[in-house]
Parts: structure tokens; sequence; C-alpha cells
């Protein structure tokens, strides 16, 4: 609230009070405001709990041999740490969050498209999440394939990959449900006067997601059942002793895996092209080439999937192809980020903590971004194929990307979700220790990667050590930093000074009404700008 | 924006696409008696994708959708074609 006269005024989202009372009035929720919030609790839970195992394995690797787990705990560990992290954090995060929250917002609707549709997709992402905590207890162990539950060795292990893949299966349908209902959201509530190219550009970037999502999403849910029926029925899809073919998998798994890849960044370019322009106070830069740059990463992104296969014994001619369509999609994605860079020239620059960490978000990505472009090339994948280099590359694109954004995000947006506004100092000190902690703990990877230290071993050749070591107490630093921010945004979000509309100056439509927004978001008629991010 | 105006199309209009699918699921079953060879998937595609052309236009009246909506779902039809088309290129040639 931001004073006691808007409070007689109107009821915000979190005060008003619905059919249901107490918790129900959370599990039974439409609002896609509460949804979002929802969907945060579980996300930064889960964050954690996949933390902790990242933690875990960054342990046993500190030295050569058994440190504190046996072999087969560790398999166990890193494939857990995978399908949390991909399937319930990074994939559904910042479209399910922010996206929920903000773009019926952004466009100047009252809610989503099909409110209880959305309330579905929340329903059934709960239910996935269960299945795939409970996969890690039941009685054969937890899944030892890793997140990408490769043929044949997946049809054919012992532990429990069928609960494992049900459950990615039917996180998918939460997936798919959320990205039909943001597609209709676009094309049907946008305010009165809005038109495609009036909109923020989260809603553009939630837009190409959202596609992404619906069309690649049934694909691996097919796979996984495919791969299911194998193990049930002995139906030779994959395995090639029953005249499958591996390669198969690997081809409609990444047909996917490599589009969700997309499905993580995209929202993560669009909210770094929201809090740019805000700390800036200058119009977006390019603000055409940045819409449709989304579309074209969608788009493109859908044919590349073959560069996680070079080495897998694809034909030449299939590598050569994919190889080219690999290098195209860094195109858009350089286009986005020497747009940024032109917003912010000769803007007035203001160093709060979103955009601290939208300019980590550039660093980080852009490193994440040009070593892709090596494992894009055939040559040097096949070198460091399945090293700690493809580990460093991805985490690099996935946290540094998606998780500092995501960080930016929360800090941009935390004032209109909660009404109240966290430590600024605390915020800024833990950005600096989880940058520090990051780029410790991931790009001595790249080096011992280079070096021939594989993916995915428990144990390792001496000469390793010290990166291995590095990399550890950089997982140290960064889970410190981390707890720091969380800390400071929790306390700042029950306890924080009030939030007044718009802390940051902004000019896209969640600024110009009440924090937090009420039931319906906008009591009073909306004035739709030509260009949302006139600072004029 | 919101585009709520219903369209009724008529039983008439129904009943006769009912019909000519109904041919094309007997011609489909008719053509696998003929030795086609490699181009019996081919032809099973093509009467396969006729039928789901006439449900999109009628049953789910794509028809009378906006052109925008019409070129995306053909969009998404093309992008399905260059995943399968990409896909072989691996088993063409291997």
């Amino acid at each position: 609230m931001s004073n006691d006269k808007e409070k007689t005024e109107y009821v915000s989202y979190l005060e008003h009070q619905g059919k249901y009372k107490g918790i129900f009035s959370w599990i039974f929720t439409m609002d896609h405001k509460r949804i979002g919030l929802l969907y945060l609790y579980a996300i930064v839970a889960l964050f954690f709990v996949g933390a902790i195992m990242g933690l875990l394995m960054r342990i046993e690797l500190i030295a050569p041999g058994e440190t504190i787990m046996k072999p087969q705990t560790y398999n166990g560990i890193f494939t857990v740490h995978g399908i949390i992290m991909i399937f319930m954090v990074v994939i559904p995060g910042l479209s399910v969050v922010f996206g929920n929250f903000f773009l019926p917002i952004l466009i100047g609707a009252k809610d989503v498209a099909f409110p209880k549709l959305n309330r579905f997709s929340w329903w059934i992402y709960i239910a996935g999440c269960i299945l795939a905590v409970a996969s890690q207890f039941m009685k054969d162990g937890p899944p030892d394939t890793g997140w990408s539950f490769y043929a044949p060795y997946s049809t054919s292990t012992g532990t429990n990959v069928i609960m494992a893949t049900f459950a990615a299966f039917v996180l998918g349908f939460s997936s798919i449900l959320t990205g039909l209902n943001f597609i209709v959201t676009i094309h049907q509530l946008r305010a009165p006067g809005m038109k495609f190219f009036n909109m923020p550009l989260f809603s553009w970037a939630i837009y190409a997601t959202a596609w992404t999502q619906l069309l690649a999403t049934p694909i691996v849910g097919i796979t996984l059942l495919m791969l299911i029926a194998e193990r049930l029925f002995g139906i030779g899809f994959f395995n090639p002793d029953l005249g499958g073919d591996p390669v198969l998998f690997e081809h409609l798994f990444w047909i996917y895996s490599h589009p969700a890849v997309y499905i993580m960044i995209l929202p993560a370019l669009g909210i770094i092209t929201e809090i740019i322009p805000t700390f800036c106070q200058k119009k977006i830069y390019g603000y055409k080439a940045i819409a449709l740059s989304s579309l074209a990463i969608a788009g493109v992104g859908f044919l590349v999937w073959g560069h996680h296969m070079f080495t897998s014994g694809m034909s030449n001619q299939a590598r050569w192809f994919f190889s080219l369509l690999t290098f195209l999609v860094a195109v858009p994605s350089a286009i986005k980020v020497f747009n940024w860079l032109a917003t912010m020239y000769k803007g007035s620059i203001d160093m709060k903590p979103p955009f601290l960490y939208a300019l980590a978000f550039i660093f980080l990505f852009t490193i994440g971004g040009t070593t892709g472009l090596l494992l894009g090339s055939i040559a040097t994948n096949v070198q460091v194929h399945d090293t700690s280099f493809v580990v460093a590359h991805f985490h690099y694109i996935i946290f540094g990307g998606m998780g500092f954004a995501f960080f930016g995000a929360i800090h941009y947006w935390l004032p209109k979700m909660y009404g109240r506004m966290y430590n600024m100092r605390i915020a800024t000190i833990a950005w600096g220790i989880i940058f520090v902690g990051f780029n410790l703990l991931y790009f001595p990877q790249f080096i011992i990667g280079m070096q021939g230290m594989p993916r995915r071993y428990f144990d390792y050749l001496p000469q390793f050590q010290t990166g291995q070591v590095i990399s550890t107490i950089g997982g140290f630093i960064l889970i410190i930093g981390t707890v720091i921010m969380v800390y400071n945004l929790i306390k700042g979000a029950r306890s924080g000074e009030p939030a007044p509309a718009n802390p940051w100056h902004g000019s896209t439509l969640e600024w110009q009404i009440p924090s937090p927004p009420s039931l319906e978001n906008f009591d009073e008629a909306l004035a739709i700008k030509s260009n949302p991010y006139d600072y004029e | 924006m919101a585009n709520n105006v219903s369209h009724i199309t008529e039983y008439k209009v129904l009943g006769k696409v009912f019909l000519v699918l109904l041919f094309l699921t007997f011609l489909t079953i008719t053509v696998t008696s003929f030795e086609l060879a490699a181009f019996s998937v081919t032809v099973a595609l093509l009467i396969a994708g006729v039928k789901g052309f006439m449900i999109l236009t009628y049953f789910m009246h794509l028809k009378y959708e906006s052109l925008l909506l019409r070129i995306l779902v053909a969009l998404i039809f093309v992008l399905y074609a260059l995943v399968v088309l990409i896909t072989f290129i691996d088993y063409a040639y291997r």
C-alpha cells in the first residue's frame, strides 16, 4: 500500500477476499497475480533444493576419489539436480512467475484469457513436481541417466526412470497450457488501442516463448511416453537390441530440449529489455528489431537441435547443416545486445540493483553465447564434447542468463508485487557476492574442460584439482550471496518501506497503477502510448 | 483485439465435408492395394493432408478467422515440415 488514502479507495489483490479464505484463497485462486506468486514460492523452494544438490556435487569434486558420496549416489544427484533445475525451475521460471503476474498488466488486461485453465496449469505443475521429487525416494532409487534420459541406457537401467519421465510429461502439459493461455491473451485481450507494435517488449518475448512452449513441448511428451512404452512393453523404438535407433531418441529429445533453452532465455531477454530503458530513462533503441528478433530466435531456435549430437553418429551432411543454423541463431541474439548497449549510450543511468543484474546478465550472456558458437562449430565441439566446458557454457547461459534475469526481475518488480521496498545496500552487496561467486564457480570449468575434464565424472586426474577447488569455493560464495539476496527480498516484501506506484520512474503500464495492484489491475481508463518506452 | 463474432456453418455444408472425408478414408484404404513402392507413404500423407485441411477449414472454422490466424496455422505446418525434413537429412545420408 502506498498510503492510507489509497487504502480506502481500493483493495489490493493481496487483501482481496474472494469466495475462499486462508490457504484455500490461494489454492483455488484464479487471479493471475496470485498464481504468479504461487509459482514464485514453489520455484524458489525448488531452486534451493537443486542448488544444495549442486553444492553437494561441488564438495564431492573438491578432491579426486571418493569424498562424501558413492559413485552411484553422485549419478543420482546430478540427474536429480538436472531434472529439478531444468524441468521445474528454469523452463517454467520466468514465464510462469513474471509472465503470469505482468503480461496481462503490461497489455492492459484484467487477467489472462483462461483463468481457470491457468489455475489448472498451476495444479498440474505441482502434481508434476511431486511426482518428480517422489521418484527420488521410491524403492529402485533415483534415476541415474542424467536429465536428458538418453537411450539405450534409460531403457534398461533399474532406477526410477519411468516415474521421473512421467513427471516431466506432466510438467510439459502445464507448460503447453500456459503457452496457449498467453498466446490467446495477447491476441484477444490487449487494451483498446494497443496494437502488436505498441506492446512492451517483455510481452513480445512471452509471445515468442509461448509459441515455442505450445509447439515443441508435445514432441518431448510423446518421446518420453515412447521411452516408457519401451521400458514397460519392450517395444524397440530406441534400443538397438530390439531393432530401435538410439539416435532417434536424441533427435526427438533435442527437437524439444533445444527450443526449451529459448523457453528459458527469451523471457530473460524480455526482462532485460524492460529494465534497461527504465534505468537509463531513455526510449529503447530499435523497438521493432528487438520485437522481431524474439520471433526469429524462437523460429530459428527450433531448427538447431542437432548441435547436441555432433558426436552421436549423425551423418556429416546433417552435422554441417546444424552447425550453419546454429551460427544463424546467434544473429538475432546479438541484435538484442547491440540494441541494449545503444539504449544505454548517453542515457541517464541509475545503478540500482535491477540494473546491476541487467549489466551482469549482458556480461555473462555474452560469454555463454560466444562459447556457444565454439560448440556450434563441429571441430571444437568434437574436442570439448561431454567435458566440463559444456557444463560451464550452459550454466553461463541458463544461470548467468535466465538466473540473473530472474534476480533482476524480482528486484525490479518486487515493489509492484508486494507494495514494499527492499534494502538497496544489502541488495547491491548480495549482487556483488553472487557475481563473484558465479564466475569463480563456472569459469574454471571452461579451462579444465578444454584440458579434458569430462562432465558427469565422479573422479578425476590430479591435474584438474586446482580448477575443481576454485570452482567449489565459488559455489559456496554463490550460495551465500543468494541466501543474503533472498533474505533481503523476503524481509522487504514483509516489512519494507511502502513502495510508491512508480519507484523507478518506469513508463510501461504496470507503473501507472497502485502498488500492489487491485484484483482487476485497472480501475481507471488507460492511456495507451504508441511507444511504451516514451521518456521524452 | 477481441473478435467475438460467431459463425454458424450450415448442416448441408458440414454434411458434404463429412462425405468427402469418408470418401478420402476409403481412398486411403483402397490405394494400399496398389504397389506404389516408395510413394505409398507419400500418397497416404497427401490424402491425410487434404483431410486435415478440410477439418481445419470447416470443422475448426479457420475459414472464418482472420488472415493473421490462418497464416500462423500455415506457418506451424511449415515448421513441422522443416523439422521432419532436417531430421531426414541425417537418415538419408547416414
